[in-house]
């Protein structure tokens, strides 16, 4: 820099130097555009640099699955491997929730998506919307023998966007309820082969909590409710939707949350805590390790968090979540499904190969479900060997009666929706708020988004 | 500092006639082209588009600009809860790590200085986290902070002192992320610090001894005084720094618990990216470009300030 005034330029002559300027710019470049040529089969930096498919022939795969799920997601892309030595796999983890589907929305946008994609069925819509999900036609799917017919009902029906086909259901995730069997025994709550007996409407459900927080000596239940915003979000859309209640319409742009309903569920929950019957303050770790410590008889959360239940050795069972305010049984649930994002570059080989992919996991299912999943895929639903899987048959037929979020663009697991209002019902069950006042909070909450012009 | 040796020689009438001659003009303006092409094309380029945007409803998702929403995305901004929370957090995370920055940068570059031996290693020592990726910082941090098994909760718990949830807690999740950032980024100021303190004559401390000032006399009036200047730099520095925070962040906490470490370039993310809502981002980023050019120009008479009392 403070050569600026000194007029003999140094750089350009080191004496005894062979290389001119000119001959090693130019060898560099050489070398740079020899080593993008030589490895742009292989590196995924070359790829990236001049944008071609890393490695074609393989199936490029994204999920957002850890703990239990994501071992068992490993173990059935192992399968995929050892069965179908001809087609590679790349597969990548991501993080749940939102910053995956900004990473898989932002892949696709830029062309380079991958082939295969886990999608939450309610998030998979928000994609479908902002066109970024290929449709799959059923005679591409028939060549790999998959139709309508042979998945469950209501996860196919509700994956529909407009008649058209997006996303393969791999599974109906229900919100459920496992109980303590030595706590439920004591109670007098079990029947005579150790399971849950039927409960039915809210009288018997109160008397059931009351019973079990004797037997405990501590409490009825636990639900996650500090810190958490999903788990409030299911307990109360179950319920709600026990009464038949709607939160949104017209895809997002209308609310119509019945205040009647609405705060039936609500008293009911806020009920639990003030009756001392559930923990007023608990988060979702603290909610597991109080469950798994016998200090509360039942635990109300997805099925998913059997495995840490098996882990733990906590002797507990899994019942469908009961129908507690009585109209037509519903319990809130989600399906994870597979998407195939659109893909300009993609030809008739690739998308077979995806289908495969899409295929072999469905053929695995038994290793799926084994995490509690309520399997989608019907061959398997209906077979002896999902029978003998217990606790996680138990529950299997809640899938037929599965709620689903409402589509919103702002509304899915783990979505903006789901914080308000999950939030919200959190606070009330806390006893923070009045079920009034976060019913008001809820409706103004989601005006905003509602008023907002969707952007997809 | 180094800029006040550079100064002085680009003053000189030579140097100014290059610059001003046709002869000096065209080849100095090929050799900028590089820089200016791709200034004009990723940054001023992009900044303007931004502008434009954030006058519409632009989705990420749609070609175009969308429908034009005059000013609906900045009234909708600053009548949102949310942009002012993060922002709020944006700005308390820089009163949290500032003055710790600036002060701690001080104390131990003071000390760096005065070592007599291994110099080298103190200097290295100090300056080494700054090089680390944020991802690599983060991962570090939260193991160090993870509850009950984590290095600081264990030995916390060796003391019979129950450790909070550090990032899990809403209380102290900005707290922990300011103490990570603060061993992340002091080296910077130590390094800044230090460029400072060697450029101040040796003969002050000297004759100040010799006039019988102790060690903390000379502090108080030789080098404190004689180093305002890299002072304002480094708070100036320090600050946009801070105000720019996202990475550890988004990486230690996602912005929970409960939002409560959401910053300003997070709300924006998650606004433009994960609801595909560009236009209203583009409107909410503008603001906050506002926010960091306002502090900016402080700088700017500050600096100019001090110039002409020197």
């Amino acid at each position: 820099m403070s050569n600026t005034s000194d007029p003999s330029p140094r750089i350009a002559g080191h004496p005894g130097s062979q290389v001119s300027r000119r001959g090693f710019l130019g060898g560099t470049l050489a070398v740079a555009a020899a080593g993008i040529g030589l490895s742009a089969c292989a590196s995924p930096v070359a790829a990236g640099l001049i944008g071609s498919k890393i490695d074609p022939g393989t199936v490029d795969y994204w999920n957002l699955f850890g703990g239990g799920d994501g071992i068992r997601m490993e173990a059935m892309e192992a399968g995929f491997q050892a069965t179908h030595r001809d087609i590679g796999l790349q597969s990548v983890t991501l993080a749940w929730g939102n910053p995956y589907y900004t990473k898989l929305s932002l892949a696709t946008l830029g062309a380079q998506p991958p082939n295969v994609a886990i999608s939450h069925l309610t998030r998979m819509k928000t994609l479908v919307a902002a066109n970024l999900l290929q449709e799959l036609h059923p005679e591409d799917l028939a060549r790999h023998g998959m139709s309508a017919d042979k998945f469950n009902r209501r996860a196919w029906n509700t994956g529909l966007v407009n008649g058209r086909i997006y996303a393969i259901p791999l599974d109906t995730h229900p919100f459920v309820c496992f109980y303590n069997t030595q706590v439920c025994k004591k109670a007098g709550l079990l029947d005579a082969q150790g399971k849950l007996k039927p409960i039915q409407g809210e009288a018997a459900f109160l008397d059931a909590l009351n019973r079990a927080k004797q037997a405990s000596g501590q409490y009825g239940a636990v639900i996650a409710i500090t810190n958490e915003n999903a788990t409030p979000w299911r307990i109360f859309q179950t319920l709600y939707s026990q009464l038949g209640g709607q939160v949104l319409a017209d895809d997002g742009r209308r609310i119509v949350l019945d205040d009647a309903k609405a705060t039936r569920a609500l008293k009911l929950l806020a009920s639990l805590n003030t009756k001392g019957l559930i923990p007023g303050s608990m988060d979702y770790q603290g909610s597991i390790a109080l469950f798994a410590g016998g200090k509360a008889a039942f635990f109300f959360q997805g099925e998913w968090e059997i495995t840490t239940f098996q882990t733990a050795k906590t002797p507990f069972g899994m019942a469908p979540f009961p129908n507690v305010l009585g109209g037509t049984y519903a319990v809130q649930a989600d399906s994870h499904t597979l998407v195939l994002p659109k893909n300009p570059k993609q030809n008739r080989a690739d998308l077979d190969r995806a289908l495969t992919f899409v295929r072999s996991m469905l053929d695995q299912s038994g290793t799926w479900a084994e995490g509690g999943h309520v399997p989608a895929w019907l061959p398997y639903r209906n077979s002896a060997d999902y029978a003998k899987l217990t606790p996680q048959s138990n529950y299997a037929s809640t899938a037929d009666f599965a709620v689903y979020d409402p589509q919103a663009w702002y509304s899915g697991s783990g979505s903006d929706f789901e914080t308000i209002v999950g939030g919200t019902v959190g606070a009330v069950i806390a006893g923070q708020l009045q079920p009034a006042a976060g019913i008001a909070q809820i409706r103004s909450k989601l005006q905003v988004l509602a008023r907002t012009d969707p952007p997809t | 500092m180094t800029t006040q040796i550079i100064a002085r020689p680009a003053a000189t009438p030579r140097s100014k006639k290059v610059l001003d001659s046709g002869r000096g003009g065209r080849p100095a303006l090929g050799f900028l082209a590089p820089f200016v092409i791709l200034y004009l094309l990723f940054v001023i380029g992009p900044a303007l588009y931004g502008l434009l945007m954030s006058f519409f409803g632009t989705s990420l998702v749609r070609p175009g600009l969308g429908t034009f929403a005059g000013l609906r995305n900045y009234a909708e901004a600053l009548g949102s809860s949310d942009f002012w929370s993060s922002l709020w957090h944006t700005v308390w995370f820089t009163i949290l790590t500032t003055p710790p920055l600036v002060v701690i940068g001080f104390v131990f570059a003071l000390l760096a200085e005065r070592v007599s031996h291994g110099k080298w290693f103190f200097r290295l020592a100090f300056f080494a986290p700054y090089i680390l990726p944020s991802a690599v910082m983060a991962l570090i941090w939260v193991w160090l902070y993870t509850p009950d098994l984590g290095l600081i909760s264990a030995a916390l718990a060796k003391i019979s002192i129950t450790a909070p949830t550090w990032l899990g807690d809403p209380n102290w999740a900005m707290i922990s992320i300011a103490i990570a950032t603060i061993w992340w980024t002091l080296g910077f100021n130590f390094v800044l610090y230090l460029a400072g303190l060697q450029d101040i004559p040796r003969e002050l401390y000297e004759a100040a001894s010799m006039d019988g000032a102790g060690r903390f006399q000379q502090i108080r009036h030789i080098t404190i005084p004689l180093l305002a200047r890299t002072t304002t730099l480094v708070i100036v520095l320090q600050v946009i720094a801070s105000l720019k925070v996202f990475d550890q962040m988004y990486i230690m906490t996602g912005g929970g618990p409960n939002f409560s470490t959401r910053p300003a370039l997070q709300y924006i993310y998650d606004i433009g990216f994960t609801d595909y809502r560009v236009g209203y981002g583009a409107a909410a980023s503008t603001l906050f470009f506002i926010l960091v050019l306002a502090v900016s120009m402080v700088w700017f008479v500050m600096t100019r300030r001090q110039e002409r009392q020197a």
